[in-house]
């Protein structure tokens, strides 16, 4: 369970993120969705401490994870994160990219660690990628492999920010599909998506950002038919 | 013209010793500076305002004072003060080292600042601490950005070594000059050691092209 009580971040005098306070059960698929610069991005990457809130809280389950003396590494090893543009290791293999961290941070073995990692890279469909670079791939199959190397920490949770928006249009659908699959292992997923159909088909719940505020949350059927803010009643007319 | 090369024939060798002699202490200070500019780089980056500013002094004076002067008083000024007769060898090593040391860790803190800021950002969200991402992640792609700068770096070394004569370490350049003195004659053995130089700086350069040729090639 993430909870986070009046969350808030500012960048200079500039305020972010304004008093965010939610509750994100262990198992919900939320998408974060809303117009560019709402915070969106800033909010997901509250939630593994790539950026550190101002003000408020962030409770993982039992810890509190705006606590000064928290081991950021720790708390990162169970939440796993997918970048827009992904962000592979370029001197690494696609199965050295995907074995390298469990190595490093969980002191797995070469073996166990090579194991798991081709497991994963089945799974999202790239066993004939396993020895190539990341250059030689397509934005969707860097993209799947990246979401391996992320599951490889068997995280509790996982964050996506724009998965898909740096993609050709033809390979958004492999890198979707993918996410579906994982949404039904019960893994608590936050996705940060301009995908409304994606939102409206796999999402639990929807968060509604607009000027670093959560203006509306609510399940998808309700929010896409009846948004209850003017806001994101705008926010909807322009994007559906 | 009164050129002769005859006489200094029997020289030759005892010049050629002065390969081994500079090629040792350029490696050990290449090493060394490395070592030391990249502990350097990385106070330079660092948030830490106690680590970062020592950096920047040590960077500043190094670079902005002759090596030649930096090389004397190692030689000779701190002996005086520490009573402590200095090696040749360590005197040289120590003001080569030192003196890469600066450069080096401004060429490596450019290649550093200069990968993708998504690379810390993922080797973060993974858990990864600090020495490791450096280590297996950062480093090495920085290293391939600023290898042309380093070997550079290294040639311009390797042909500035040529001051260490200046206190009697006996490289290829002291050498030339003893032969020198002993004929009377100095161009004859100062070409000999002129042509010593000009293949290894030739030897350096195409063993930087190919590595580098190798490092393309993982593209
Ligand atoms: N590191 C930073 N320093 C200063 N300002 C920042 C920083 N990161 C984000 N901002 C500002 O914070 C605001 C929210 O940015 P954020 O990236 O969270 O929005 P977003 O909803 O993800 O937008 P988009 O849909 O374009 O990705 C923007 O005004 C942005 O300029
Ligand atoms: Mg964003």
């Amino acid at each position: 369970m993430i909870k986070t009580i009046n969350l808030t971040k500012t960048f200079g005098d500039n305020m972010v993120l304004k008093n965010i306070t939610t509750t994100i059960n262990r198992g919900e698929v939320v998408a974060v969705i809303g117009p560019s610069g709402s915070g969106k991005s800033t909010f997901l990457r509250s939630l593994n401490l790539l950026e550190s809130p101002s003000n408020g809280f962030i409770w993982i389950d039992d810890k509190e994870i705006t606590n000064p003396k928290i081991n950021k590494s720790e708390i990162r090893k169970h939440i796993g994160m997918v970048f827009q543009h992904f962000h592979l290791f370029p001197h690494m293999t696609v199965l050295e990219n995907v074995m390298y961290a469990p190595i490093k941070v969980k002191n797995q073995s070469k073996a166990q660690a090579e194991e798991s990692a081709q497991e994963l890279l089945a799974k999202v469909g790239l066993m004939d990628k396993i020895n190539a670079y990341p250059n030689r791939l397509s934005g969707g199959q860097k993209q799947r492999v990246a979401i391996a190397r992320a599951l490889a920490m068997k995280p509790e949770i996982m964050l996506f920010d724009e998965p898909t928006s740096a993609l050709d249009p033809e390979m958004v659908k492999e890198v979707l599909d993918v996410m579906r699959d994982l949404a039904k292992t019960g893994i608590t997923m936050i996705v940060v998506t301009h995908e409304m159909n994606f939102a409206k088909e796999v999402a639990d719940r929807i968060l509604f950002m607009d000027d670093g505020r959560l203006m509306e949350e609510g399940r998808p059927e309700a929010f896409f038919s009846k948004p209850t803010t003017k806001r994101a009643e705008e926010f909807l007319s322009k994007v559906l | 013209m009164n050129l002769d090369f005859s006489q200094i024939v029997p020289s030759i060798p005892f010049i050629l010793e002065g390969i081994g002699a500079t090629l040792k202490f350029v490696s050990v200070s290449i090493i060394f500076g490395l070592v030391l500019g990249t502990v350097l780089a990385l106070c330079k980056i660092s948030k830490r305002k106690w680590l970062k500013w020592p950096a920047d002094v040590y960077t500043s004076i190094f670079r902005g004072t002759p090596l030649i002067l930096q090389l004397m008083i190692i030689h000779y000024a701190v002996p005086q003060l520490f009573l402590y007769d200095i090696p040749v060898f360590l005197s040289a090593v120590l003001a080569f080292g030192l003196n890469s040391a600066a450069y080096v860790s401004e060429i490596i803190r450019a290649g550093i600042m200069a990968v993708d800021k998504g690379q810390v950002e993922a080797a973060e969200a993974l858990g990864v601490s600090y020495r490791p991402m450096m280590v297996n992640i950062i480093l090495p792609q920085a290293l391939k950005n600023i290898l042309p700068a380093l070997m550079n770096e290294f040639i311009t070394l390797t042909k500035e070594s040529a001051l260490v004569s200046t206190i009697g370490y006996m490289d290829l350049m002291r050498r030339a000059e003893i032969v020198g003195a002993q004929l009377y004659r100095n161009f004859e053995p100062l070409l000999v050691a002129g042509i010593i130089y000009w293949v290894m700086i030739f030897i350096l350069t195409n063993i930087g092209s190919w590595v580098e040729r190798r490092m393309r090639q993982s593209d």
